[in-house]
């Protein structure tokens, strides 16, 4: 049995699960069965992906007579569907083995269980497809599905709107790429993917096509500005839903993009990398300062979401570059860069996305501004979100440093190109790139120290305690696999190599022969790294000077109050705040960013009224764009409303002359 | 093996000649300023006196603070530790030089002072939360300028390991350049911001409303403290060293040079650093302390020289 078959059939009981699902949801055990079931399935399907992605085998393809009856459903599972495969199902399966525990604390099970394992099944699908038809419809059914499960809990306020927005812009994404698809099949309407890669398309429609899939894969992925539905939908879906829909979903909308621009679009045309680098790098740095304006822990990593997909545009913008100008080996490190961040991204998203889930069980907030302290109450969950901070804070020897660290130095073998517009561009999307990596570590000192660290802001996060063990595991799992990642790179550089050669021809430089596990992306002279030795060398000097001072020096400790300068303060209240923590940054930033205001409302000596801050900050892009788009579709709504009120004869009317103007237009067309 | 050893012996004599040389270092410092400003000062060795007595005497630990809290100090030392043992400091292509190139060493920087920051906020009292809330806002701007000037050092060496550049720029093959100087500028401005020295941040100061590292780390004592400020005399000396390696690198030992070369290096090392610190004190002195606002101009105009340095290059490169 092929690994594709394999792949298929367990999707098809992901289906039938789905069914299953909506009679147990409110069994006694029924959330166990369903994420067991889940769990199961996602591992066989992650190893699937794996073997075949591992063992280099060639690809598989198979016709099932469904969908349109002259092409009928088109799978298969090359080196590039393979990876993300094995992205979606290791993701999906953590997530399920969560749900083993979060899933208990759900309140309405009947709204979510339905639609989880039908969520998972179409996100298979989309890696799966072969054809247009069949991609368009598995990506309608995953925007379907997760919206379902946006909406699991409508009552709540907020998740209404949430739900809306994202509707929109899924039909807004998936219509951008339903036109890139019919552009790219031609007239002649050759709707599989073979056909597309085989036919040839004139390089303005070309240019169409690439922004249409940027757009469309742009809006699921989060691309500023089409990322403004991810910062409301990711949050409203329950906690292990979001660490899917970001840690996942995000990725499947980039092997879109990558489907189309790598693989079927025929050789890239420079400026194209233009508008990819550009918009990766204004998507990375807006969306880490908003990140840095929240202060709803889910909504902050809904926004760290949105910069980590600019860096990983960042990547492939460079890979489209070089490829474009036939330099293969340096398109190769591009690539792999981007694509490793793509495995990154989700390991470290997915495990922040369950700690505040635990943080949101035990403690029933996800407003920083109500928790504190909490790393003396969840130990274990709070140095799994430590260990997931470092990560995408990308502090070496974790995963998150090594793929900046490749993304860094693709961009220094920019000046090669030999364009003017990409050698200015370049150097200015590297700037961009160190200040969103900058902006990310001072996002999740905030995130981490305001939440974890500190006391206790309310009596909730008082009362917080540990959560269970199948989220532990989940997290721990992760939380290793951020660790190994980042001190054996080389194994998953080497892993990515028939994706990135099938794509752009060339491969980066076998690793895991390297002398002591180091990577080096081009030559040892030019550059390397070795998180190995870099995470021993700080295990060892740090536990020799921990051991030394305390046999040589003192080991006493006494617990005392703090000392705040000599005047500590019993209440909580008077610690810093996530919005006192942003407050530098948002004066530095905020002003051309948020046009941010603050005003301060100081009473005279002797008024007994309190003095006020008042700060003021505007969602620009919001403003700017979706306002005005809301206003003109309103304005035209309004008009068009006369015609729900017509007589039948001006029906009729106008109905006779849509058809007359129709075939006018028919009988003019050339 | 017998090379192997001998470079094994030279990377331990570089770890432990910079963790000796550190507190001499900010002794000399402050020496220099205390005369400067017609004061006796402590004597040279007051540092390691400091680090000492610091050391025997008891943690006190906060009753709200974390396990965080007491493992942090030793996360940011041994961090800045292997950076500074990774900085050429009197030979290149030492034994590990190649485990980690500069972004490697930067990002290190970075995760000390990561750790540092929530460390800072761990006792949940409002100077520790000040402390790190601008130091975090410092780092934005000062990461980044690091990371630009990488490029320019980057581009001019053909490498991103600091070996390799402080071999080529002590080769003739480098010549003046302009962005060299804007990296050499741009990078004094990161060194003063990243050590909190005079105008950025006093570290001579306490009970200052707009201190910085000292308010990050006010609630700690004991071989807790002793331990990070030995962490950041190391800093310290890491930038200076970076500094010196880069662009005085004369009497540098190149990889495979002879022992007699190594030990003439290491001589001409430390007097690079004295006047290194010499100059720094004559800098402090003369400079008044800037509001802390002001900073994100000052780090800003690093960022935007290092960014220019490193367009120039990028620009220049199609003229060859």
């Amino acid at each position: 049995m092929s690994a594709l078959v394999l792949l298929l059939g367990c999707d098809a009981a992901l289906l039938a699960l789905s069914l299953v699902a909506t009679v147990v949801a409110r069994a006694k055990r029924g959330g166990d069965f369903v994420y067991g079931a889940a769990f199961a399935l996602s591992s066989v399907q992650l190893v699937g992906g794996a073997y075949h992605l591992i063992g280099r085998h060639a690809p598989l393809a198979l016709v099932l007579p469904i969908g349109l009856p002259w092409i009928g459903a088109n799978f298969r599972l090359d080196a590039l569907s393979a990876f993300f495969v094995a992205v979606l199902n290791l993701g999906a399966a953590a997530a399920s083995f969560y749900g083993l525990g979060y899933g208990r604390h759900e309140r309405d099970p009947e709204r979510v269980l339905p639609f989880y394992p039908a969520f998972l099944a179409a996100m298979n699908l989309v890696l799966l497809a072969d054809d247009a038809y069949a991609f368009l419809v598995s990506w309608e059914f995953m925007s379907l599905a997760s919206w379902a499960l946006v909406m699991a809990h409508h009552r709540e306020p907020g998740n209404l709107r949430a739900g809306y927005v994202y509707i929109v812009m899924a039909s807004f994404g998936a219509l951008a790429l339903l036109l890139a698809f019919a552009l790219l099949a031609g007239p002649a309407g050759a709707y599989t993917f073979g056909a597309m890669r085989a036919g040839v398309v004139t390089p303005g429609l070309a240019a169409i096509v690439l922004l249409l899939a940027l757009a469309g894969a742009g809006s699921k992925a989060g691309i500023v500005p089409l990322h403004v539905w991810l910062p409301l939908a990711h949050p409203a879906a329950p906690s292990h839903v979001s660490a899917l829909m970001s840690g996942v979903m995000t990725k499947v909308a980039v092997y879109g993009f990558v489907r189309i621009a790598f693989d079927l679009l025929g050789p890239p045309v420079w400026w194209w990398s233009l508008v990819v680098l550009t918009l990766g790098g204004v998507t990375a740095v807006m969306g880490v300062l908003y990140a840095l304006m929240q202060h709803d822990l889910k909504r902050l990593l809904a926004y760290h979401t949105v910069e980590n997909i600019g860096i990983i545009f960042i990547g492939l913008g460079l890979a489209l570059a070089f490829k474009a100008f036939a330099m293969p080996s340096a398109a190769a490190l591009a690539l792999t860069a981007g694509l490793l961040h793509v495995f990154n991204h989700s390991l470290f998203k997915s495990l922040l996305f369950f700690g505040v889930g635990a943080v949101l069980t035990s403690t029933g907030e996800r407003d920083m501004a109500h928790l504190g302290g909490l790393l003396n109450r969840m130990p274990a969950t709070g140095f799994f979100v430590l260990v997931g901070c470092a990560a995408i804070s990308a502090l070496p020897p974790l995963n998150g440093f090594v793929s900046e660290w490749l993304t860094f130095q693709a961009i220094l073998l920019s000046p090669m190109l030999p364009s003017w517009g990409l050698k200015i561009l370049v150097p200015a999307v590297g700037a961009l790139l160190a200040l969103s990596a900058a902006l990310a570590a001072a996002c999740f000192v905030k995130a981490f120290g305001i939440t974890f660290l500190g006391r206790a802001r309310t009596g909730a996060a008082e009362r917080a305690a540990e959560t269970d063990v199948f989220s532990l595991t989940a997290m721990a799992v992760f939380a290793t696999l951020c660790l190994i990642v980042g001190i054996l790179p080389g194994l998953f550089i080497d892993a990515l190599a028939p994706v990135v050669s099938a794509l752009v021809g060339d491969r980066m430089p076998m690793q895991t022969g390297i002398q002591w596990l180091s990577i080096v992306p081009i030559a040892e002279s030019r550059s390397s790294y070795n998180g190995l030795l870099v995470f021993l060398f700080i295990v060892a000097s740090a536990s020799l000077a921990a051991v030394a001072i305390h046999r040589l020096a003192s080991n006493v400790v006494r617990r005392a109050p703090a000392w705040d300068c000599g005047f500590p303060d019993a209440n909580p209240a008077t610690q810093y705040t996530a919005d006192s923590f942003a407050e530098p940054i948002r004066r530095v930033f905020g002003v051309f960013a948020f046009r941010a205001r603050a005003r301060v409302d100081m009473p005279a000596p002797g008024d007994m009224r309190p003095a006020r801050l008042k700060v003021a900050i505007y969602d620009l892009i919001w403003e700017a764009i979706y306002l005005p788009i809301v206003g003109i579709v309103g304005a035209i709504s309004i008009r068009l409303n006369r015609l729900q009120f017509l007589t039948i004869r001006q029906y009729l009317s106008v109905v006779f002359g849509a058809l007359v103007t129709l075939l006018l237009v028919l009988a003019a067309w050339p | 093996m017998i090379d192997l050893g001998v470079d094994l012996v030279f990377q331990l004599v570089q770890m432990i000649l910079v963790i000796g040389l550190a507190p001499l270092l900010t002794g000399l410092v402050r020496k220099a300023k205390a005369r400067l400003l017609r004061r006796r000062g402590p004597p040279l060795i007051q540092p390691y006196l400091d680090l000492v007595r610091l050391a025997r005497k008891e943690a006190v630990v906060a009753h709200s603070a974390s396990w965080l809290f007491r493992i942090v100090p030793y996360l940011v030392f041994a961090a800045t530790w292997i950076a500074a043992a990774l900085i050429p400091t009197f030979a290149t292509g030492l034994l590990f030089s190649w485990s980690a190139d500069l972004i490697a060493i930067i990002a290190l920087l970075g995760a000390a002072r990561f750790f540092l920051a929530l460390a800072g906020l761990d006792v949940g009292t409002s100077f520790g939360g000040l402390g790190s809330s601008r130091e975090a806002m410092f780092a934005t701007l000062a990461e980044p300028a690091m990371i630009v000037i990488v490029f320019s050092l980057a581009l001019i060496a053909g490498s991103t390991q600091l070996s390799t550049v402080a071999a080529f720029m002590a080769s003739s093959a480098v010549g003046v350049r302009v962005t060299l100087g804007m990296a050499l500028v741009a990078l004094i401005i990161v060194a003063v911001a990243e050590n909190g020295r005079i105008p950025v941040d006093n570290p001579a100061t306490h009970l200052e409303l707009t201190m910085v590292h000292e308010a990050m780390i006010l609630e700690y004592s004991g071989r807790h403290l002793a331990v990070i400020e030995l962490a950041s005399m190391l800093k310290l000396l890491l930038y200076i060293s970076l500094i010196v390696c880069v662009f005085t690198p004369w009497g540098l030992a190149i990889a495979d040079a002879g022992v007699g070369d190594r030990l003439l290096g290491a001589g001409i090392y430390v007097v690079k650093l004295g006047i290194a610190g010499l100059v720094l004190a004559v800098f402090e002195t003369s400079i008044a302390k800037m509001r802390v606002f002001r900073v994100p101009d000052f780090l800003g105009a690093a960022l935007m020289l290092g960014f220019l340095g490193a367009l120039l290059l990028f620009v220049s490169r199609s003229l060859k």
